[in-house]
């Protein structure tokens, strides 16, 4: 959580400082939901599939925020090449998915690498899928998550509620509760407050626990506020004060660090050190993404598949 | 012993699934007694317990649940109940399966078979032929067999194939296109066209259910008129073998291209525009093209059979063609 607040608090001064293509998407608000996730997952053995706010899990996850700044950077060391960029990484190798921008479509694409692991014999897997309240109107949500039921698959779907789809707000895009949509599913559902660092914690254990032996697809409401735009060009002035104030003192970090300390796992040193620790590593990683070389288009071969015919 | 177009087809199914433990089947009704609204499952799940899947109705997830079995290392081969439907699927398919080797560098080994084209009655949405759509994104292979032994071979060969394929059959020739075996002592690899009729008068350059059109054409023609059509079988639109294309061309110096789609930006189009740029020089004629009307596909018997290009059609515009 602290690195991954470390990186979005680098990679934003450098959008300020024009030095990114395209857009930057930062994860305030949502760490201790992404990280809570994936640090029950295994890299290499369950899937995960993060997206847009999710840095917090891709470190809990195991991969380097060098990946992320590769991607931000178009570095041809990157998993990317420059062929797709900031918040668009994975490794499908490893079990994550890279995201299409098209929100909903990366569920079902979870399920298939489920009923994979499921024809290979590998038991006791689980995938999680991260989806938003604004993806929970989209039909390829619908269509995937009531497959993952009918076929019970070994999946976690963690709805990340932060109150904002962009800029249009629950009230305009549901009118049930994300809770009572899970359960109509035929799912076992969750749901924890997302800034509660301890109790995301406990409630991730449990759904993923639950899936992980056996017990059939999961949902999980997640609820927060994004502590940030949507993008870094968004100043979220349709976020109303008062609702920012009501979460001036929710930041997650503030609160896992608050918990932390009260539950004796962590002293005030080395949450310091934890601090400057983080922002040492961010700093060196994003130098040497600055440093590797960005695609050369003389050299690029404009091949979309594979396999091509031989005349 | 005479065999269908379909049976070509369940009989690559059932290889497939016997070959390759990695191949499994899903689709909407594909499993169970029923085996498919068009029956080419039919018996395969009792044969191959498990690996033949029913889906719910929900084309973007089936879709989507390939491409995530492809990535963990399996080739399912999907079936859309009719290609019509496989519009739902074409965000899958297309933003997703198609941009995955460029973007990622793993190609999704995912086959979508989809029945495909217009049959008496079949109306608007159980009719179209969406070559040019999938053919459109980057990143997908896109198959039309014409012919018993194409139907088997290209779509073992389209499960080979390590990257997406779409797979159009054609509803039409189903049961209506006959032949002795689905073997072929040669069958010629994937991206190459197939001379179907030699004639030195015009090429008519065509794929799925157009070609026994316009060899019947071709027939007709040369009955009455003494005119040799060229018969060109694309097999596959993309990849595009040109190159038998502008050999013929050379050989005839007219071209006409006949597609069951609607005309605008279609396959015909494609094709008139490499020969046009690649060509030119070997054209005495206006290169012409005869599709479907830009319309919906009507229902009624009559009225289709007027919508798209019928053999009658062909031989008029190829004589047209000709008189040029």
């Amino acid at each position: 959580m602290v690195m991954a607040r470390a990186f979005d608090t680098k990679i934003s001064a450098l959008y300020k400082a024009g030095k990114i293509f395209g857009g930057v998407f930062l994860g305030r608000g949502h760490e201790a939901i992404a990280a809570c996730q994936a640090v029950f997952l295994t890299r290499g053995e369950d899937v995960y599939n993060p997206f847009i706010r999710e840095q917090a899990g891709r470190c809990a996850w195991g991969e380097s925020v060098l990946e992320s700044a590769r991607a931000y950077l178009g570095s041809i060391d990157g998993y990317m090449r420059g062929r797709d960029s900031n918040v668009h990484w994975g490794n499908p190798a490893s079990g994550t998915p890279v995201p299409i921008s098209h929100l909903g479509a990366m569920v079902s694409v979870v399920a298939g690498m489920m009923l994979a692991k499921r024809f290979k014999g590998e038991t006791g897997r689980v995938g999680v899928a991260c989806i938003g309240d604004g993806t929970t109107s989209v039909g390829a949500t619908h269509e995937a998550v009531n497959l993952i039921a009918v076929e019970k698959l070994p999946v976690v779907i963690v709805v990340t509620n932060n109150q904002f789809a962009y800029s249009t707000p629950n009230s305009q895009e549901f009118a049930a509760s994300l809770t009572d949509r899970g359960r109509g599913y035929g799912l076992s559902c969750h749901e924890c407050d997302g800034t509660d660092f301890m109790a995301t914690l406990a409630t991730m254990q449990r759904a993923i626990s639950a899936a992980r032996a056996g017990e059939g697809p999961q949902w999980v409401v997640a609820n927060t506020l994004r502590m940030c735009g949507h993008g870094e060009h968004d100043d979220a002035a349709y976020i109303p004060e008062e609702l920012k104030a009501a979460y001036a003192d929710r930041d997650p970090l503030a609160v896992a660090r608050r918990q932390m300390l009260e539950a004796g796992w962590l002293t005030e040193a080395e949450a310091q050190a934890w601090d400057d620790e983080c922002r040492d590593e961010v700093q060196r990683l994003v130098a040497q993404a600055q440093r590797e070389k960005t695609p050369n288009p003389a050299d690029e071969d404009w091949m979309a598949t594979s396999w091509n015919p031989e005349y | 012993m005479s065999v269908t177009y379909i049976d070509a087809i369940h009989q690559a199914l059932d290889e497939l699934l016997a070959e390759d433990p990695d191949v499994f089947l899903m689709g909407e009704d594909i499993a169970g007694k029923f085996g498919g609204a068009f029956k080419a499952t039919k018996g395969l799940d009792a044969k191959y317990p498990g690996r033949v899947l029913n889906a719910p109705i929900a084309e973007d997830a089936i879709a989507g649940v390939g491409i995530g079995a492809a990535i963990g290392g399996m080739k399912p081969i999907l079936e859309m109940q009719f290609a019509d439907f496989g519009t739902l699927a074409l965000n899958q398919m297309g933003n997703n399966a198609g941009a995955h080797f460029y973007r990622t560098g793993m190609p999704i080994n995912v086959t979508l078979r989809m029945p495909c084209g217009g049959t008496p009655g079949g109306g608007p949405y159980h009719s179209q032929s969406l070559e040019a759509l999938f053919a459109h994104y980057p990143g997908l292979h896109v198959f039309t067999p014409a012919t018993v032994a194409d139907a088997y071979y290209m779509l073992k060969q389209a499960v080979q194939i390590p990257d997406p394929v779409v797979f159009l059959e054609h509803k039409f020739l189903y049961r209506w296109l006959k032949a002795d075996s689905w073997t072929d002592p040669n069958p010629l690899p994937i991206g190459q066209a197939r001379i179907a009729r030699p004639g030195q008068h015009a090429t008519v350059v065509a794929f799925s259910a157009m070609v026994p059109e316009a060899l019947r054409a071709a027939e007709e023609l040369s009955a009455t008129s003494g005119y040799e059509l060229e018969v060109v079988d694309l097999r596959s639109v993309k990849p595009l073998d040109t190159e038998t294309i502008l050999d013929s061309v050379a050989r005839t110096a007219r071209l006409l291209v006949v597609s069951e789609d609607f005309p605008w930006g279609g396959v015909a189009a494609e094709v008139v525009s490499q020969v046009s740029a690649q060509g030119f020089h070997l054209l005495d004629a206006p290169p012409l093209r005869l599709s479907s009307h830009d319309t919906p596909i009507p229902a009624h018997p009559d009225l289709w059979k007027a919508h798209r290009p019928s053999a009658a059609a062909i031989a008029d515009a190829a004589r047209y063609l000709i008189s040029l």
